[in-house]
């Protein structure tokens, strides 16, 4: 049994926050984006985090480290979009093995001083797999339903080059994050085991989907429980949501989820939903009260924050979760 | 930790999980190519939207998963299947259900697993190309997420007796789980459903082996389910729908007895198990479970007496009459046969307390399965009208006895308001749609025609309404839709709204009246819709409904805007510029001046586009084709049948009179746009004022606009033009009054659709003679009443309302240089809706390169041009054209 697999079993596992939420504290200017290594780039590179990985290794470095300080148990890797699809935009193609596997790096480093420092309390770094900015099975065009931006197999080779190289650099674990078009997640799914397959190892994954608004679907259309069905048919260690809405709009889908399943369940709810300016002002102490709610019900067995969730956040949230039992999977579903 | 219980998971956008506690699942079976000639047609036309209402109107009809089948040689299958599983994708009422891939190509079924987002079903591998293949490709259907249909078929060949097929099974199954991984609850083995009764001794087993194979799987291989083809096992008897429906039903029934759990079905084509005719039943289960040597021939022997349909049908007739009170009354319902209603409800009312529970009761146990079978796709909107036309009849037989009691009526689903809108006359839709919410309980309190919105609000207040429903035919109802929507949300009124009517849309619902009214606005785009969206509006999820529909729209709303935002527009000066230039020669018209014309009423016949009518029944295909239709051919025909009849009491009584005005005179284009039309002596009479096309066209298509095929003033050539407007509306609304009377929805919507088709014809009639005789432009024509509908004669006679000429304000200058109102009664209404309603009016072009075209949408500049042209202010103006200005 893997050691996260021994952790998961032993106690509620606690994740990272926001990683863009903090690095807009550091301000970074167009320059400091492209480092000395682009300074001649010719596109402009600002806005690109993944890149940071690159040219500002210690501020990436260092926002992991707070969250270990934090309380978290895994980190999740600066590679949100980190694909040729994502990095298309910044024609940065070409670099896309090399900021994931110093992505990888970089958390693996963070997690092993910490485990360092405390042998019994292992920390994990899941590579993060964002969903691209193209949906597979929606088009983009209202005039043209059939069309399509994007293939499964281009998402499946993209994503295949981007498994190969977090798990190069390190990762304990693969986390298929938030999914607004199921389709785009099997394709990565697809890809992993591809590469499990021809590597002949294992490799536990994380699929999290998003929730998009009050319909409670996915942006492509699907309940829960039809999201559950379509993303089970390889072995995870956990199914959950993130992002888009806040733990208390989450909490009726996480309990659908939780229902019907027997996986762990993890969430990493936004910090509320955005204010007017498009930020987010739920307090440490607001989202800890809502968490809480869900421990008091026994939902999650990993529980962290997405979008303007801060070290502060899962400072309050791992303290309250360490007085809470993992949930407990159902007798019968 | 305990293991999942493991059931076969399925999802589309919603999930389907097979228990031991579901019911057979039902695999529609319609989006095949190989087995609908319908579908094939229409995928290789490329007529995308017809094939996706064959797998819509499956879903609606009941099926839990649609089957899809591109396997056809001068198909490319892949790039079809890729291209019809993504449209589906787009279309959430279809893609609510999980997709069976359906194919013996791998490619084709690769290309299906990668756009479908849920997890389906691939139809299907097996070991005829030899366990490599095999477990390859059950590799990546594993990886890709979906359930797999094993045929019992290896390299040898096709399993064909009991053994063979538990042996394939067998093999394939531990292939499967144990070399594959593959789990178990997602493996459907296919036992083969072959015919019986072939009169070949081999296949006298053929069912049998079937059931034997079904229960050792079952017993034998955990947790595997089992599909099959079943129109197979009656083969041998096509041609013979009774003796098949009843082999399918049996065979169905001995199948889920011994453990089948889904199959590809036609539910036309499965008769109820117990109302299988005794002997045919057990000569079919002779067959079935091989119970008698003769059993065949048997069952040849008593098909041939249930061919002659009709003699059994007349048999039927008179069998139900013995049949206990409850089933006659719902046989009545469900068949339409109001004969003996008032005789079985009396009986009724005698065995009953109160006469209230005769409808409680009794009557509503009928029209339950009226709904359901509507519901489910097994009956159609004709028989439903003519069931709430048996139904109607007897609540008025029982009204004197529950007034005597005088006590309160029964419990209704709910209080619906039905109104066709201010300035608008027509009622077809909306009486179809009244009668429909009616047969499920509903109590609809129709407001009739030309409602004012006081009177709408009025009346929902007072009656305290669950939901108004507005209807509504000419453009002008759309903005009366939105002013309604406005005044109701300033009073504060909490009302679900459903729109329909023709020229309404999801689209104009969505951008125009849904954000003018906080509660639900939801459009309805046919009657069959209806139900379940009034359901879904007062039932337990309603709020869910309601937000999902709000999402929907709001998403809706921006796309529409969003695009509107990217057309290019010309301005009207550009337009003009850029518009058609055509060469004139005018032909002289052999009269000039206006004449009255009244015709025979059959006379008009022989014009008559069957097509729109069906329509109107919500019966969609093609006259003459939609009579032997597989899905709606019997339906249609018995519709026509009645149409028929009532065409003979309308011709032989003189029920309706064509009468009609037109005029032809000397016309030139002037000013740019509009045609000025003059009498002999070069007076003018009237001025049209036409539109032109403002979008940007490609490259040499010019922008159009009707006085294009007028030649201008200044060319020197006189040209001509002329207007017409015709009816076969009066009476129409009494004669269908007197059908209401006396509780005949049914007929009164039969009068309107005929009279309806009737005008449309005399307008073609009239076309022909001006073409030919009395302008004389096309003397030499001869053209087939096909060619007619297909509107191959030259020149057009387009009407203002319609695409070339939306503006309705075109109409009072009909009436003006007719003299519409004093020569022929037809009147306008302050929407410039003609009545009586079954009435065509328009304008005739005889420019041989003149065409029917569509405006698009105008600017601001041309609106304000077009005020300024018919001294209107542009506020008026731009009221009476909004549904065209662009956004």
């Amino acid at each position: 049994m893997s050691k996260i697999q021994e952790a998961i079993q032993k106690r509620i596992l606690v994740l990272d926050g926001a990683m863009g939420t903090m690095l807009q504290r550091y301000n970074f200017s167009e320059e400091d984006y492209r480092g000395e290594r682009f300074k001649d780039f010719p596109h402009p590179l600002k806005g690109n985090n993944d890149l940071l990985t690159l040219t500002q290794p210690e501020a990436i470095k260092d926002v992991h480290r707070q969250y270990f300080a934090a309380g978290a148990d895994i980190v999740e890797t600066n590679t949100f979009s980190g694909t040729t699809i994502g990095m298309a935009d910044y024609h940065m193609e070409d670099l896309v093995y090399e900021l994931n596997f110093e992505s990888a790096k970089l958390a693996r480093e963070a997690a092993d001083e910490f485990t360092a420092q405390n042998p019994d309390r292992p920390r994990f770094v899941a590579g993060s797999i964002g969903p691209t900015n193209r949906t597979a099975s929606l088009s983009p065009d209202v005039n043209d339903p059939g069309f399509r931006a994007i293939t499964f197999n281009e998402l499946r080779i993209a994503y295949k080059e981007q498994v190969e190289a977090l798990i190069d650099g390190g990762c304990d674990i693969l986390l298929v994050e938030t999914i607004f078009d199921t389709l785009n997640a099997k394709a990565a799914l697809f890809a992993i085991e591809e590469v499990k397959d021809e590597r002949n190892l294992d490799i536990p994954v994380m699929v999290s989907g998003t929730i998009t608004d009050a319909s409670g679907r996915t942006l492509s259309g699907q309940t829960v429980e039809a999201f559950l069905i379509s993303i089970s048919h390889i072995p995870l260690l956990s199914v959950g949501f993130n992002c888009a809405l806040g733990a208390d709009q989450l909490r009726p889908y996480l309990k659908r989820l939780a229902h019907n399943t027997n996986l762990n369940i993890s969430a990493h709810p936004n910090a509320g939903l955005p204010n007017a300016f498009g930020q987010y002002d739920q307090t440490p102490e607001e989202m800890q009260a809502l968490i809480k709610d869900y421990l008091d019900e026994n939902l999650v067995n990993i529980i962290g924050g997405c979008c303007g969730t801060t070290p502060e956040h899962i400072k309050l949230i791992a303290e309250v979760a360490a007085n809470y039992k993992p949930r407990k999977i159902l007798e019968t579903i | 930790m305990p293991e999942q219980q493991k059931y076969l998971r399925l999802s589309g956008l919603e999930p389907l999980i097979v228990t031991p506690e579901t019911n057979f699942i039902n695999v529609g079976e319609r989006t095949n190519v190989t087995g609908s000639r319908k579908f094939l047609r229409l995928i290789k036309d490329e007529q995308y939207d017809e094939a996706l209402d064959i797998a819509r109107g499956q879903v609606e009809g009941g099926a839990q998963i649609i089957d899809i089948n591109m396997d056809e040689g001068m198909l490319d299958g892949v790039a079809a299947m890729t291209k019809f599983l993504n449209l589906i994708a787009a279309e959430p009422d279809i893609a609510r259900v999980p997709v069976m891939i359906d194919s013996s190509k791998w490619e084709i079924i690769e290309a299906g697993l990668q756009v479908v987002q849920g997890k389906g079903v691939v139809n299907s591998i097996s070991l005829k190309e030899g366990e490599d293949v095999f477990i390859d490709h059950a590799k990546k259907i594993k990886r890709y997420g979906a359930a797999v249909i094993v045929m019992a078929f290896d390299e040898v060949g096709q399993a064909d007796n009991y053994q063979r097929r538990i042996e394939i099974c067998k093999r394939s199954y531990d292939i499967l789980v144990d070399k594959v991984g593959f789990p178990a609850e997602d493996i459907i083995f296919d036992p083969n459903i072959f015919p019986v009764a072939t009169g070949m001794e081999e296949h006298r087993l053929n069912a049998l082996d079937f059931f034997r194979a079904t229960k050792w799987i079952r017993e034998n291989l955990p947790y595997a389910n089992i599909s099959g083809g079943v129109s197979n096992v009656s083969f041998s008897f096509r041609g013979n729908d009774k003796v098949r429906e009843a082999m399918h039903s049996a065979f169905l029934y001995h199948a889920i007895q011994n453990g089948m759990t889904m199959g590809i079905v036609n539910p036309e084509m499965l008769e109820v198990y117990d109302e299988i005719p005794k002997d045919l039943l057990e000569a079919v289960e002779d067959v079935l479970l091989d119970r008698r040597d003769d059993a065949t021939e048997r069952l040849l022997d008593l098909a041939e007496t249930f061919k002659g349909e009709s003699k059994t049908v007349e048999k039927a007739a008179q069998e139900w009459r013995s049949a206990p009170l409850q089933e006659r009354l719902t046989h009545a319902l469900v068949k339409g046969i109001d004969e003996f209603i008032e005789v079985d409800v009396e009986e009724a009312r005698q065995q009953s307390e109160r006469p209230i529970h005769v409808i409680e009761n009794n009557l509503m146990a009928g029209m339950n399965v009226v709904g359901d079978l509507f519901g489910s796709g097994k009956m159609f909107l004709p028989q439903v009208v003519k069931s709430a036309r048996v139904m109607k009849k007897a609540v008025a037989y029982l009204l004197p006895f529950i007034e005597a009691e005088k006590d309160g009526t029964s419990q209704s689903a709910g209080k619906i308001l039905m109104a066709t809108v201010k300035g608008d006359v027509h009622d077809i839709g909306k009486n179809i749609v009244s009668v429909v919410l009616g047969c499920n309980n509903y109590e609809i309190i129709d407001l009739g025609v030309m409602v004012p919105p006081e009177k709408i609000i009025e009346a929902a207040q007072k009656e305290n309404v669950d939901i108004i429903g507005l209807s509504g035919l000419i453009t002008p109802s759309l903005d009366e839709m939105v002013y309604l929507a406005k005044e109701m949300d300033r009073l504060g009124i909490k009302i679900p709204m459903m729109i329909g009517g023709a020229t309404t849309s999801r689209a104009h619902t969505a951008v125009k009246i849904a954000p003018e009214y906080k509660e639900t606005v939801v459009h309805v785009n046919d009657a069959s819709r209806a139900v379940t969206v009034a359901g879904s509006l007062l039932g337990k999820d309603k709020i869910e409904y309601s937000s999902a529909l709000k999402s929907e729209y709001d998403k809706l709303r921006d796309g529409y805007l969003n695009r509107g935002r990217e057309k290019d527009f010309l301005t009207i000066a550009q337009a003009r510029e850029n518009k058609l230039k055509l060469e004139f020669s005018p032909v002289k018209p052999n009269f000039i001046g206006t004449r009255k014309i009244e015709i025979p009423i059959g006379e008009l016949v022989p014009y008559i586009d069957w097509t729109p009518f069906f329509r109107t029944w919500e019966l969609h295909g093609k006259y003459p084709a939609i009579l032997t239709d597989e899905i709606v051919g019997k339906e249609a025909a018995d519709l026509f049948a009645d149409a028929k009849n009532m065409l003979d009491t309308i011709i032989s009584e003189n029920k309706l009179t064509a009468s009609g005005i037109y005029g032809i005179y000397p016309a030139n284009t002037v000013d740019d746009d509009d045609i000025q039309v003059s009498d002999e002596n070069g007076n003018e009479l009237v001025k049209f004022l036409t539109l032109r096309q403002q979008s940007q066209k490609t490259k040499g298509a010019p922008n159009l606009a009707l006085s294009d095929f007028i030649a201008p003033k200044s060319s020197g050539k006189q040209d001509y033009f002329g207007a017409f407007c015709v009816t076969t509306g009066f009476g129409v609304d009494e004669w269908a009054a007197e059908f209401e009377k006396d509780h005949d929805d049914y007929n009164s919507i039969m009068v309107k659709a005929l009279a309806d088709r009737f005008a449309e014809a005399f307008a073609e009639y009239l076309h022909e003679k001006i073409r030919k005789e009395i302008w004389g432009y096309a003397s030499d024509e001869t053209l087939s009443n096909e060619e007619l509908i297909a509107e191959e004669y030259k020149g057009i006679r387009p009407a203002p309302g319609y695409p070339a000429c939306p503006d309705h304000l075109e109409k009072p200058t009909i009436w003006k240089l007719l003299n519409v109102e004093k020569e022929i009664g037809v009147t306008l209404t302050e929407s410039m809706a003609m009545w009586p309603a079954s009435s065509v009016s328009g304008y005739y072009f005889a420019h041989p390169e003149s065409k029917y075209f569509g405006l698009g949408k105008i600017k601001e500049d041309q609106v304000e041009d077009y005020a300024k042209r018919r001294g209107i202010s542009v506020l008026e103006a731009t009221k009476w054209l909004n549904p065209n200005i662009a956004d």
